[in-house]
């Protein structure tokens, strides 16, 4: 990444640097103005490293200790074992292991999927919403909707709607269409993953739609007369006057959408409890069950860790790659 | 890297760290000298009827010895995390309700008062306490870590009326009879036996009395885990069968986790239900107490070499104290005031459970024969789980693996002795 990107910016800073003109107005005039901007940051400093880094740093550190329940009211006592909870955790020939793995493929689909379909309806409400037409203003409130919804209620809710005998979906599709004959289960079994990743979708894509429709904003009207002028249809348009422009959006929102969906606790956990069937069984439960349910914190911080720089790389590659598109396209 | 991409990485990193920075917070602070905090377990239909019942008594205590109990009733889902959190972080409650089963498990963190002979004589004394209840109060050869407060045990309830229509005339005694009603009663979208597969503690708790029926063990002697066991398979397979072989329990069982099995015995979908003291839940959801019958648990009707003539966890809610209140005194006072034979006969008569002492047992209110049946139970053929620091773990995984097993029965996919014991061994093989 360094490479790349820093080599062009170096060469146009050496210029500035070394300016006779530009220096002397840059060098701070004495020790309380240069004081100044760090005072203005020492709250956020604070604050950052009292959220974050120190818990980061302890959940490091556990991720090192044999941590159960027999040294969990003053954990530094705890034993020192090394990498023994990585060893563990990450063996796929053992059944922890196997598990760990099994989750990890499980979220990972289950991510994809769900910010590809949050996008892809995202686009389209964006760009159908574009055009003033009467009932914009509500349609755009309505698909807002579920964002609003709190999370609890609204995943309680499709809870409900999923039970085998008594929900509402098994009612319409078996009792009132009869496009099944037997009533389906989608709280366990193999439709529970399918489940999942419908209510997780739901709660995505109107995030998807908010920054889409922002960024649509910001895209010049004069582009699409010019095209329409050349003769663009709408497909045309759309691919090459407004997925370009979207393009800085569509960076962050991929990025931030697949870690939340990656990291996605609250979903899972309210519509199936604290113990997920396995095919539905997300990174994020795994981890909690190792942690607060077997009283493992040890082994649940060595995920999370690893979880975290597994992160970290598809992060990295994810910026890696998109940056370097768009150096070649400049 | 820019600045730009400095932010989004960072971002990043911080939404990733944000897993690692998951914890509890204990947010009570613990009580002076003239007040305590209590967190109450979910007893009856809701956390607020718990409140309305608890708080009277709570006055009786404070106009007795001036000390304000301040109450919270904790849902079963988030009682054992709650715990964990304030024995964790030192802050939290003064006095507290534990399942009995978690005695072992949460004395080994070292934050409960453990119960010595000074402890116990302040509390009331040893001798008037029921003794298979006070084994279910922490582990061998240590003093208990809590007082036991509420005594339950499992009993069959079964709907007089379906047993009727079905022509059968006694409750089963045997799990052989139990299948052969169960298919007599499966009819007409009606379903022999309710059962709660998604609930991972309750399978846990058949898990050990099956397990007992067939001479199993989930423990050796040195505390090491003996999951996979040819008995516990036979044990896990023979619960698992009413849905998956005998067919006598709705598949749609298998995704029952908030007691809705409880209901569907009381709405009459099923004729028989595995529960321990379901009389005032059923009440509540207007079950009058002459249209079901309770019976005790069936045994084997030929128990394999080493079987055990057990029907019963020795099932209970019991009372603790964390070490780190600052009203010792007063909290030991508490436990003695709820502990002592006039609140063990209104409560216990109120939740449908029984005393765990043995100086209120002959009360009026406990001769009722759902009581009749759990006070023989308890006195005969119950025991307690295996009191060791790992309860709570193989609660979850055996308990979890009993709930795929039910997810593959529900949907059709085979249950065989050897998908059973896969389970187990995977589960087996998750204990440190």
């Amino acid at each position: 990444m360094a490479t790349s990107t820093t080599a062009p910016d170096a060469d146009r800073h050496e210029p500035l640097a070394g300016s006779s003109a530009r220096t002397p107005a840059r060098r701070p005039r004495g020790p309380r103005r240069s004081l100044l901007p760090y005072l203005l940051l020492a709250p956020a400093v604070v604050l950052e490293l009292a959220i974050h880094v120190v818990p980061m740093v302890v959940g490091v550190w556990m991720s090192l200790l044999e941590l159960t329940q027999f040294h969990i009211r003053n954990w530094s006592t705890a034993p020192f074992i090394g990498l023994e909870n990585y060893r563990a955790t990450l063996d796929f020939n053992s059944a922890a292991g196997r598990e760990l793995l099994h989750s990890f493929w499980i979220t990972l689909a289950y991510s994809v999927l769900s910010v590809g379909f949050a996008w892809l309806l995202g686009i389209a409400a964006a760009v159908v919403l574009q055009r003033p037409f009467r009932g914009r203003a509500i349609l755009r409130a309505l698909f807002l909707t579920p964002y609003a919804l709190p999370v609890y209620a609204a995943v309680i809710t499709w809870s409900f709607l999923l039970q085998r005998d008594t929900g509402l979906v098994n009612h319409v599709l078996v009792d009132q269409l009869g496009v099944l004959g037997e009533r389906p289960f989608w709280l366990i079994g193999d439709n529970s993953f399918w489940s999942l990743l419908i209510v997780s979708v739901w709660r995505n894509w109107p995030f998807a739609f908010l920054c889409l429709m922002a960024g649509l904003q910001n895209v010049p009207g004069e582009l699409y007369e010019a095209a329409a002028i050349d003769g663009a249809g709408f497909w045309r348009r759309l691919r090459s006057v407004t997925l370009p422009m979207l393009r800085p959006v569509n960076l962050v929102l991929l990025l931030v959408l697949f870690l939340w969906t990656f990291n996605d606790f609250n979903t899972p956990y309210v519509l199936f409890g604290g113990s997920a069937p396995e095919q539905a069984d997300l990174i994020s439960i795994h981890i909690y069950r190792s942690s607060f349910k077997t009283w493992d914190f040890g082994s649940g911080s060595a995920m999370s860790v690893a979880l975290l720089l597994f992160l970290l790389v598809v992060s990295a590659a994810y910026l890696l790659i998109t940056n370097r598109r768009r150096d070649d396209n400049a | 890297m820019s600045r730009r991409h400095l932010g989004i990485f960072a971002a990043a990193v911080l939404a990733a760290a944000s897993l690692t920075a998951c914890g509890g917070s204990g947010d009570d602070s613990a009580g002076s000298s003239k007040t305590l905090t209590y967190w109450a377990s979910n007893q009856g239909a809701s956390l607020e009827a718990d409140k309305t019942i608890l708080q009277p008594e709570l006055d009786k205590f404070e106009k007795q010895t001036g000390i304000k109990v301040t109450v919270e009733v904790v849902p079963w889902s988030d009682l054992l995390n709650r715990l964990l959190a304030a024995a964790a972080s030192g802050k939290g409650p003064d006095v507290v309700n534990i399942g009995n089963t978690w005695s072992a498990s949460l004395q080994a963190t070292g934050a409960l008062v453990e119960f010595d002979d000074a402890a116990l004589t302040a509390v009331g004394g040893k001798d008037r306490i029921v003794p298979a209840a006070l084994a279910a109060a922490g582990a061998p050869g240590k003093p208990p870590a809590a007082v036991p407060l509420y005594s339950m045990a499992y009993s069959l309830y079964y709907n007089k009326k379906a047993f009727a229509d079905a022509g059968i005339t006694a409750p089963p005694t045997t799990w052989e009879q139990l299948a052969e009603y169960g298919r007599k009663l499966s009819t007409g979208g009606k379903w022999g036996l309710a059962i709660e597969g998604a609930n991972p503690s309750e399978n846990a708790h058949h898990a050990f009395t099956f397990s007992q029926q067939y001479g199993g063990e989930w423990f050796d002697s040195a505390g090491k885990p003996t999951f996979d066991s040819p008995q516990n398979v036979s044990a896990i397979k023979r619960y698992i069968d009413f849905m998956a072989a005998d067919k006598i329990t709705n598949p749609s069982n298998a995704e029952y986790a908030q007691n809705q099995s409880v209901s569907d015995f009381a709405n009459g979908k099923a004729a028989m239900l595995l529960w321990q003291s379901a009389g005032s839940n059923l009440k509540t959801q207007n079950m009058p107490a002459e249209a079901y019958g309770v019976a005790p648990v069936p045994f084997l009707a030929n128990p394999p070499a080493g079987g055990k003539k057990v029907n019963s966890m020795v099932a209970g809610i019991n009372m603790a104290v964390f070490k780190h209140t600052k009203n010792h005194d007063g909290a030991l006072s508490f436990v003695k005031f709820m502990t002592s034979d006039e609140e063990q006969t209104i409560l216990n008569g109120t939740y449908g459970s029984l005393p765990a002492v043995k100086t209120a047992s002959s009360a009026p209110a406990f001769s009722a024969p759902e009581q009749k049946v759990i006070q023989e139970t308890l006195a005969t053929t119950a025991a307690p789980l295996p009191q060791v620091p790992d309860e709570s773990t193989f609660e979850t995984l055996v308990g979890t693996a009993m709930k795929e097993l039910f997810a593959d029965a529900a949907s059709g996919k085979p249950v065989t002795e050897e998908s059973v014991k896969a389970k187990l061994t995977d589960a087996q093989q998750k204990m440190r």
